[in-house]
């Protein structure tokens, strides 16, 4: 009876995966298939294509296509800013993490109540007066102005999560600066560094995709064909009515990549990571 | 807290010999100071990237004329209503789903465990080749949507192309793209769980859903708590979603807050108006932070 009642679970879990994983993964086998078709199939909705052709990828690769004249230099700029944001978000976290979490003063409770109140406030809400400011000093067209607000964005996550693991760590770090005769800055560069690396690994990784991801703020500090990085490009695509989808679709194969590598590759730290993270908020 | 020394800071010299470290003037061996020096950067983001435009922007907002025009203006209206909709529907659904969804994973199956590692998917991709796979699947004459219902004999909906649909899709995209991300983060607070206590219910001859209702939801209530007001706070903001699917379309009936500012302050030229319609929605939005500042602690 009880093995009955074991294997009738196990088939309804089965039935259940399988529900869940076309929910899941039918919009994405969707975009590959229409990156794969022929333009002339394009307009034949099928579930599943007769001749499938790279050409897509080939037009996008030699920027064969007045819609993807600037795919190289688009994706580098999503690459440079996004390179940029996390290497800034993990010398500010480090830091502010070694103060958050290995030390004790005044007025710390504060700061991390307004690192808290970032990470919170949805930042469409200061995406207009954050575009303004940049206008005033000039900056907008610059990848600059970009990485400034994903930093911002970015930064209260990470330190949340390096934080967290910093308090972990016992407190025999300091004691052996102290004996070593070590100051605040040589026990952090060479005692409390070394120590984060897979913490730091883990939050890089999300900066990086932060910034990979963003829309409205790349939409609206970056302006011209050649300034544009990746998701801009591809939404201008939307604008005209004869906008070819299979290469729109090859172009966002291609922008998805990169995170889903990311993600398989540091699944361990990103998971572990985000989710003692958000956790311990409890 | 650890691995502080009495004097609150790191550097703790008095132990050793003197090293010229040591003899730093009094003031730069100062705990605040050291602290102040370590968070700087934050500081710095935070008074210049957020509080600056945040002021700045509610100063601009503080015109009456321009509440008085977007509530006389019909859009704004279905947009606050589009918004509420979005919200409460998507955020909810989404996490009932996913506290449940959570428990089916927890099953050591060769089937939940092969789910779990696939259906973080959409969580991975950016969301906006998920939003662009919608659109061409929802397209009213070349989607497979539509093709797959004439060819059932059933008549093609204009999917995008008409409100409570268009609105419907994006709540759905919304939650193909979040569920995996708060599945696993309620997969986690389960796991959190002593097993010592369904031991103990499965002795008593507990169900699933007396284990469901006397154990688990309990345990995990302040989470589930903290997870709704922290995702209804970042979907009201939410601007990729309903801008890449709709872009308000059709006729602009389906804005949410973001998207309608968006229009206001770029297409229309009205700064004051789209900074006015994100100060109705900050009240809100700050009793919904200052609880969560209340509950959570970084």
């Amino acid at each position: 009876m009880k093995r009955r009642a074991r294997r009738g679970l196990r088939l309804a879990m089965l039935a259940l995966t399988i529900v869940m994983l076309v929910w899941t993964l039918f919009p994405v086998y969707y975009m590959v298939l229409l990156s794969l078709t022929p333009t002339n199939d394009l307009f034949q909705p099928a579930l599943y294509i007769d001749h499938p052709t790279l050409r897509s990828y080939i037009y996008t690769m030699g920027q064969d296509n007045p819609f993807v004249r600037y795919f190289w230099q688009q994706l580098l700029t999503s690459l440079t800013v996004s390179l940029w944001t996390m290497a800034l978000v993990a010398i500010i976290a480090a830091m502010g993490s070694f103060a958050m979490a290995r030390m004790k003063f005044r007025f710390r409770r504060y700061i991390s109540g307004l690192t808290l109140f970032t990470y919170v406030i949805p930042s469409s809400f200061l995406a207009i007066p954050f575009f303004q400011m940049m206008a005033g000093y000039d900056l907008i067209d610059t990848k600059l102005a970009l990485v400034l607000a994903m930093v911002t964005f970015a930064t209260p996550y990470a330190l949340w999560v390096l934080s967290d693991y910093a308090r972990s760590l016992p407190p025999e770090i300091e004691e052996a600066g102290a004996i070593d005769g070590a100051g605040t800055v040589a026990t952090f560069f060479y005692l409390y560094v070394p120590l984060i690396v897979p913490p730091l690994i883990a939050i890089g990784t999300y900066a990086f995709l932060y910034a990979w991801n963003e829309y409205l703020y790349a939409l609206l500090l970056l302006t011209g064909e050649q300034h544009i990085p990746l998701p801009v490009a591809m939404s201008n695509f939307l604008t005209t009515d004869n906008a070819p989808w299979n290469l729109l679709m090859a172009v966002s194969t291609v922008y998805s990549i990169p995170p889903v590598v990311l993600y398989y590759a540091f699944k361990r730290y990103l998971v572990s990571g985000l989710v003692s993270g958000a956790v311990s908020g409890t | 807290m650890t691995g502080t020394t009495r004097e609150g800071g790191l550097a703790a010299p008095s132990r050793v010999a003197v090293t010229p470290r040591a003899r730093l003037p009094r003031v730069l061996r100062s705990a605040t100071l050291q602290g102040f020096v370590f968070t700087a950067p934050l500081l710095f983001l935070f008074a210049a990237f957020v509080l600056y435009p945040m002021v700045s922007g509610l100063y601009a907002a503080t015109d009456p004329d321009s509440y008085r025009a977007i509530f006389g203006d019909p859009v704004f209206r279905q947009t606050v209503s589009n918004t509420i909709w979005y919200v409460v529907v998507a955020v909810n659904v989404k996490l009932v789903l996913a506290l449940l969804l959570s428990g089916v994973l927890d099953y050591p199956f060769l089937s939940t465990r092969v789910l779990a590692a696939l259906f973080l998917i959409p969580w991975a991709i950016p969301a906006l080749p998920g939003i662009l796979s919608f659109r061409w699947m929802l397209n009213s004459q070349w989607g497979i949507f539509n093709h797959l219902l004439t060819k059932l004999g059933l008549s093609s909906v204009p999917w995008l192309a008409q409100h409570d649909t268009a609105l419907a899709f994006v709540i759905i995209f919304h939650i193909w793209k979040y569920l995996p991300f708060w599945t696993i983060i309620f997969l986690a607070g389960r796991r959190a769980i002593p097993s010592e206590l369904y031991e103990a219910a499965a002795i008593d001859g507990g169900s699933l859903a007396q284990n469901f209702f006397s154990i688990t939801f309990p345990l995990l209530k302040s989470l589930y708590l903290i997870c709704t007001l922290l995702s209804m706070v970042f979907t009201l903001g939410d601007f990729t979603v309903p801008w890449l699917l709709t872009g308000g379309a059709p006729g602009d009936t389906t804005h949410v807050l973001a998207t309608l500012a968006y229009r206001y302050t770029f297409a229309m030229g009205r700064l004051e108006w789209g900074l006015s319609t994100f100060a109705v929605a900050l009240p809100i939005t700050l009793l919904f932070i200052g609880m969560l500042m209340r509950w959570v602690k970084i």
